[in-house]
């Protein structure tokens, strides 16, 4: 099973918690905006994605559960 | 209602060549034979306005639905259920043959290797079937709204060729069962009313069983964007949106919704007139049919132009008179495109595969040439802001990135500040794929090929400062009240 996590832009307003949970994982631009890598979050963070999903203060951010790609 | 009629065993005349369709008591139409022109053979006599239904009708031949289509004021006979039962027998027997001839007008339309005309170039055949396989009723919608600026084949189609248009949106509407139909264009009196005009005088011979209703889009950059169009019809701003999802499964008032360009339909009215092999004898096997091409920058004649894919770049720019200096680049696929140096882009042959291979786009069919006197780096830079400001102003990379995108390329082209092309460079991997809609890639795309394309330049200006190119009147088109520099 393999887990992505997307960010729906629009509603994102830079808030920066799902880069703050997942530092490893989620960088963020000059302006503060969350960089996503559109890659398979690594499975000793796994615990912390539904997390980051749940913590968005503004649910900008998703996740693709699936064995697609 | 009178609707043209047309043998169902003819229905869609896929291998009747243009002589045995006439041979059929249709309308002799000898200049078919010829490739060149198809959307445009009205304009080829000279015809200075939009053409009559009459003699759309004359030159091309009735709209060719079949008679039983269509069940009055209740929708498209396709349906086993329901409204129809009520009917005799033969209404449900009327229905399969109808559902028969939607599903091969599809096939004919795949078959074809029609590819839409609006920049994405999606295979035009499976986008109907999606929308026909989707579940309810479902809605077509035309988009005419060009929001590139350099742009004007969608204008031209609306004002001389506006029956093939509406033909093609009535065709789309019967091979998917849609219910709604609706024309998206620029939000302009004239051009507003001059199609409501030409749809009522349809109206008025019963061409279009599903109504057509004309709809203005602002004309933004972002407006014309096919989300933003259905986010409008819904209710909401003219914006994009997120997704998926996307608008094939959930579009206009949530149904099923066939987003088409205009020039796409208007070859769907002609492919379902005269078949897909007929298509197919212009252009080439992988990228059949003819396109429409607005040419202009430093040519003799700018305007729209009727090609076959595959025509070389260098061949399009002859069409239009040739190059009235000596050229140094070709902007291709408009705003949203790429800077080829005119010596690669000149042999390109004008088709999605053959510019993908010099790393360049179709988009919708634009071809901007730049003389040597010009400044590929100053005219970029002041797209590059037009870019920014035409934003939808959603998403947090596109509203900070692409300002900050069109400063670097400004203090690089004006400035000679030596470090600017490297911040291009980064900011256009900060942007690109950061948005909800393509608008950043579309930035970031011209930005990096402007740097590529134009490297002696970028070494000179990184000296020097501002080469004299700058101080040349702008050859790209930027529709603004605003200065830009």
């Amino acid at each position: 099973m393999s887990l992505r996590l997307r960010v729906n832009m629009i509603k994102c307003t830079g808030h920066g918690l799902c880069a703050e949970l997942m530092p490893e994982f989620i960088g963020l631009d000059p302006w503060g905006y969350p960089i996503v890598p559109r890659a398979d979050v690594p499975e000793d963070l796994a615990d912390l994605a539904p997390r980051a999903v749940s913590d968005c203060p503004t649910l900008a951010l998703l996740l693709d559960r699936g064995d697609r790609d | 209602m009178t609707l043209a009629t047309l043998g169902e065993q003819e229905y869609p005349p896929d291998d009747a060549t243009p002589a045995t369709w006439s041979s059929a008591g249709q309308p002799r139409l000898p200049e078919h034979a010829a490739p060149l022109p198809r959307l445009l053979a009205g304009l080829a006599e000279g015809r200075s306005r939009s053409a009559g239904l009459e003699a759309h009708e004359r030159r091309f031949g009735p709209l060719p639905l079949p008679e039983d289509a269509w069940v009055d004021a209740t929708g498209w006979n396709l349906g086993e259920s329901g409204r129809h039962r009520r009917g005799r027998r033969s209404r449900a027997h009327q229905a399969r043959s109808a559902r028969r001839a939607a599903t091969r007008l599809i096939d004919v339309a795949e078959r074809s290797g029609l590819t839409g005309r609006g920049g994405a170039g999606f295979p035009t055949g499976r986008k109907l079937r999606s929308v026909a396989e989707g579940s309810g009723p479902t809605v077509v919608v035309a988009n005419g709204a060009e929001g590139e600026p350099a742009s004007r084949k969608d204008r031209v189609l609306l004002t001389r060729a506006p029956h093939l248009v509406l033909d093609g949106i009535t065709l789309a509407a019967f091979a998917v069962g849609a219910t709604r139909a609706y024309l998206a264009v620029h939000d302009e009196l004239r051009l507003v009313a001059g199609l409501e005009a030409t749809i009522a005088a349809r109206s008025v011979a019963g061409i279009d069983p599903v109504p057509i209703e004309v709809v203005g889009i602002e004309p933004r950059y972002t407006a014309s964007e096919q989300t933003s169009i259905v986010q409008y019809l819904n209710g909401g701003p003219a914006l994009p949106t997120f997704t998926p999802p996307r608008t094939h499964e959930r579009g206009v008032a949530g149904r099923p919704t066939a987003v088409n360009n205009v020039e796409t339909l208007a070859h769907l009215a002609l492919i379902a007139r005269y078949g897909d092999r007929w298509f197919r004898q212009a252009g080439l096997p992988a990228s059949p049919g003819t396109a429409l091409v607005t040419v202009s920058g430093d040519v003799a004649f700018p305007a729209v132009y009727e090609i076959e894919l595959g025509t070389p770049v260098g061949d399009a720019v002859n069409r239009a008179g040739g190059p009235t200096e000596r050229p140094r680049a070709v902007l291709m696929g408009g705003y949203f495109g790429t800077w080829l140096p005119a010596g690669l882009a000149w042999p390109a042959p004008m088709s999605h595969p053959g510019l993908r291979e010099v790393g360049a786009a179709m988009g919708a069919g634009i071809l901007i040439v730049l003389g040597e006197s010009s400044c590929g780096l100053a005219e970029t830079a002041r797209v590059l802001r037009y870019l920014a400001d035409e934003g939808a102003g959603q998403c947090g990379p596109c509203i900070f990135g692409l300002p900050a995108l069109a400063d670097a390329m400004a203090e690089l082209a004006f400035g000679g500040d030596p470090t600017a092309a490297r911040r291009v460079a980064g900011l256009v991997r900060l942007v690109e794929g950061r948005g909800a809609c393509r608008h950043p890639d579309g930035a970031a795309s011209l930005a990096s090929s402007a740097i590529s394309a134009f490297a002696p330049d970028v070494r000179w200006h990184a000296g020097r400062g501002a080469c004299h190119g700058v101080r040349r009147p702008p050859v790209l088109p930027v529709p603004s009240d605003l200065e830009y520099w």
